[in-house]
This record gives C-alpha cells, structure tokens and sequence, in this order.
C-alpha cells in the first residue's frame, strides 16, 4: 500500500493567542510549535500501522511550509514514515495547501489527513484534496480497517457514527480513536536522520480567500459568585439577567 | 444570481440547523441584494415546505437513494448551484457539511469560509466572512477573493426566524454520479439535540469522581432539556462516549447556556467552549481557573450544588 499522511505545523495548545501589524498578522514571538496533532497521533500512527501489517508499504509524509517545519518531519520519520516531502512555501489557504499536496497525491491508495488543525480549524483541505483528486473522502475517521483493496471505516456524525465501505483509492481525515499517540524512540529518532527528506518548490496560484483581520474575543467582566445554598437565585439570574432560560 | 442554502435531512428528517442556515441565507440574500434564496434538500424528506416559512423563496428537492457520499452530493449541490445562479452557496458546519465544504469550493471555483459565526459583510463587491480560530481563543475574518462563495454555518449562530409561508417543494432532476462509498450502519443518538446545535448544554469533568455518579448530570439536563457533554480526561478514560467531549481538540460548541460542573477550566477545554454566550462553573476550588472565563460561579461541592440546581429549576418551571 502507498500511504500519503499530510501533516500540518501548529502552535502548542496552551499558546496564548496575540497578533501583530493592526491584528492582521499572528503574532509568533514565543510561540512552541508542534506537528498538528489530529495530524501526528491519529492519521499517521494508523498510517504506520497499516504499513507494519502489510509487506511492502511505504508511508511518504508531505508539507506544505518553511525549512523550519523540517523538524516536524523529522518526527514524522522517528515515529514510522518511511520519507517526507515538503513543498518550500507559507500555507497561506487551505486551498493552496491542498492544491500543492494534490501534485504528489496521485497513485496513492490512502491519502490522510486530521480531522482539522488546531490552529485555522478549517477542516477543508482533505476535501479540497479529494474533489483536486477526484477521489472518495470519509471525514473524521475514528477507526480504519483495511482487506485487501477495500477499507472500513467508522466516521463521526453528530451525535453518534456511521461505518461506510470504501474502495481504494480514497482520502480519509482521522480524528481522536483511530490509533493511539506514539512517543519516538532514540532508534526511530536515529533512522529518520537517514530518511530522505526531499524539497519542492510550490507550483504559483492565487488564494482563493485571505484573513484580512483577527480579533480577540472581548475580555469577560469578573465572575459573579452566587451562594450554594441559594440555587434559586441562580435561576433567577440565568433566566432576568442573562436570559439563557 | 440566488442564494442555495443545503438542507440537512439527517433520516428525512430536517433539523433546526437546516432551518437556521435558511433563515441566514435569506439574510445573506439581501446582504448581497438578490431576491431569490433557493433551499434544497436531497433525498426523501418530510415537511420541507416549511423552509419557505425560514425564508426560502424556492424549495427544491432531488430524489436520491442512498447515504452520504460528500463526492456525490457535491455533484448534485454543484449542479443546482449551476442551474439557480448561485453566487453563495451555504451548507451546515456539520460532519456532513464540512466534507461537503471543500469539496463544492473546488467544483464551483468559490472561496471557502469554513464555520462562520456571523452574517457577512458585502462592500465593493467582496465578500467578508469571520470564523473561530486558534479553536475559539481569536477570530478571523476571510475575505472571499472569488466572484462565487461558499460557506459552512457554525450551528446556534442565528436562530431560525419565520419570515415567510410555507412554499411546496419542487422536484429537480439532476446527473447523480455513481458512488463509491456503502453506508453500511449509521447509528445515531435518538431524541437528544446534537452538541453542535444545542442552545443548552451541561457538562461535567473528573470532580464527577466516576461514571456511576452521572446520574445528577443527566437529571439536571434533562431539566433544562440540555445535551450532556465532558472533558477530555472523562472520555479519555471511557466514562463518557467520545462524542459527547467538549474543548480544542474534541467538539466546538457555542451554546446559550453552559454549564459546566467539576472541570477546572485547561485552556485546551476553554477553547472549545468560550464562544459559549454564558458559563456557569460549579467547583469546589475556588482557584479553578475556569472561574476567570464563566459568568456566574458557585463555589462549592457539585454533588451538593447541581442536585440543588436541578430542584429550583423543577420550583422555577413550575410557577
């Protein structure tokens, strides 16, 4: 099998959010960044997975993003991928970013993505991938099993799953339950320092759609604190004060 | 030129989130300054004629058998969009509705905006859309460079208004491409309102001290007629199902009311829930950070407090 995981970078959960130039720009002094982890701990775990039950698999890690993203693909390549492709260029839209992927996507069998990141929680560019692609995607994937060229999959709906046969090829986006987070170790970290990591340069588009502003939601006013033993009150307030109920 | 808004009909059945993007496309309608907003909804469906009651001025259907396959009902949506003149097309920030985003943004050459919260803004031609970012802590707004554009609607972003009268639905026949996906089982939560949609919304964390004890939380929601939802650590260790987990990286929720009793408030959980209009935390320590984020606080043991809150709510209902 030929697995393609697309991974992202993103900042650390616990950033706090600030931005710069007139809130136009996101503001990346300080800020951790780590591989997107819908991306890291579900689509390419299983990718590797699938890859270590079936002889002769490869997984190719590919990213759109700035030579400093290479670190991310190198852990990417400690945790199992097989080699990495990054296409040397800021992921300015989704669209962009799939558009680039799609290059290297084709003769595929599996294209993974996470359900979103965390950062522009778009969850557009597996979509975007499979129309570019013309290929079947099941969205948030929360368990995958593969026979021969047919795959099940159980998807998240709201309130509950569906579980859809697809044929190979298909592009399919992981959320939380399809494999579990793995930490490298020093011999995964050691090989992928030999893996190839290979660097295109983007092919030229224009976005579709672009931020031209970021706002902070507005501070909250202090807690107001109401008695526990008075939990009439609160109704009172939810339903004249707030008018929730 | 038209507005299409998708229509949801999740068992033949349309939910309020369908009636919500109607009502919304209708006022993206008069935003952009076209009279024609064209509901469809694909599949066998019931009561559609009351789209016309949300807004719609035309309510179109397409036969179709079989499950969701986002490949094909991009088709169908594209086609339709093709055949009324879109120039916005809007589906649900759903599972459905997202995997349908992309897709229809490629085939109909549209910029995408994917989960906004608010009602555009049209000037000099252009399109402008904000959407939750950073999973909730900012905002950004898009600016829609295309001429066509598609969006997907947080759910509770507008609620739905009956600015007209029910319009009979109107069979239209389009290309339907063959599937590669079999449904094979969809198993769906019954009679509760799915998390992204509900206005009211109880959740509790690990002060619950096991999945034994849930009893009170289910009984206060049932009260109010919230949906039930956790933190990451309680669907982590199995004492709730997955879907019900609220915060960055389970679901995001805007609910009116949220209440939340036993979660310390990581930034991770806030994320998800901080576009909520008012929080309620209930929690023992009074350092809990989540305090800084609610609205209104109790400080106190939540087995105490929440069976107490669901009794004044019964006092309340009954007066």
């Amino acid at each position: 099998m030929k697995l393609l995981v697309c991974v992202s970078k993103t900042p650390e959960t616990t950033t706090k959010v600030s931005f710069t130039d007139g809130n136009t720009q996101f503001n990346t002094s300080g800020v951790q960044y780590i591989m997107n982890p819908y991306d890291e701990w579900y689509a390419l775990v299983r990718a590797v997975e699938l890859k270590e039950k079936a002889a002769g698999s490869k997984v190719t890690l590919v990213n759109v993003g700035p030579a400093s993203n290479d670190s991310i693909l190198r852990k990417g390549l400690a945790i199992g991928a097989d080699q990495a492709l990054r296409v040397n260029a800021e992921p300015s839209s989704a669209y962009f970013v799939a558009a680039q992927i799609a290059q290297y996507a084709k003769g595929m069998d599996i294209v993974f993505t996470g359900k979103e990141t965390i950062d522009y929680n778009g969850s557009e560019v597996a979509a975007i991938l499979a129309e570019l692609l013309d290929l079947p995607y099941i969205s948030y994937a929360t368990d995958l099993q593969v026979e021969g060229n047919v795959a099940t999959v159980t998807r998240e709906i709201e309130g509950g799953k569906e579980i859809v046969k697809v044929q190979m090829p298909f592009v399919v986006s992981a959320s939380k339950g399809m494999a579990e987070q793995r930490i490298p170790n020093m011999r995964g970290i050691m090989q992928a320092k030999r893996k190839p990591l290979v660097v295109r340069e983007p092919k030229k588009m224009s976005d579709p759609v672009s931020i031209v502003q970021y706002t902070l939601p507005a501070p909250k006013s202090a807690v107001k604190l109401v008695d526990p033993e008075d939990m009439d009150e609160l109704v009172r307030l939810l339903h004249e004060e707030a008018k929730v109920i | 030129m038209s507005v299409l808004i998708y229509a949801e009909s999740p068992g033949g059945q349309l939910k309020k989130a369908a009636y919500e993007a109607v009502t919304f496309g209708h006022k993206v309608a008069k935003i952009i300054g076209t009279p024609h907003v064209v509901a469809l909804t694909i599949g066998k469906v019931e009561g559609s004629e009351v789209l016309g009651k949300y807004g719609a001025t035309k309510v179109l259907n397409v036969a179709h058998e079989g499950g969701f396959d986002s490949q094909v009902h991009t088709s169908i949506i594209a086609q339709v969009a093709a055949k009324a003149g879109s120039k916005v097309v809007i589906v649900n920030h759903s599972a459905d509705g997202k995997s349908l985003l992309g897709r229809l943004s490629v085939k109909l050459k549209a910029g995408s905006v994917s989960g906004i919260n608010a009602l555009p803004t049209f000037e000099g031609g252009k399109l402008r859309a904000t959407k939750g970012v950073f999973s909730s802590k900012a905002f950004a707004t898009y600016e829609v460079k295309t001429p066509k554009a598609v969006f997907s609607l947080m759910g509770n972003t507008l609620p739905p208004e009956e600015v007209g009268s029910d319009i009979a639905p109107e069979n239209i026949a389009v290309t339907i491409p063959k599937s590669r996906i079999v449904v094979i089982k969809e198993d769906r939560a019954k009679g509760t309102v799915p998390l992204p949609e509900a206005e009211l919304v109880v959740s509790a964390g690990r002060g619950m001290k096991g999945p034994e004890n849930w009893g009170i939380i289910e009984e206060l929601a049932e009260e109010l007629g919230a949906t039930t939802a956790c933190s990451r650590p309680v669907a982590d260790v199995g004492w709730r199902p997955h879907h019900e987990h609220v915060g960055q990286t389970g679901v995001a929720i805007r609910p009116n009311l949220y209440i939340a009793a036993g979660i310390s408030g990581a930034i991770q959980h806030l994320a998800g829930v901080n576009s909520s209009k008012v929080i309620v935390v209930i929690n023992k320590d009074p350092e809990a950070p989540f305090f800084k984020a609610a609205d209104y606080g109790v400080v106190a043991d939540l087995f105490d407090v929440v069976p107490r809150l669901t009794a004044a709510l019964k006092k309340y209902k009954a007066q």
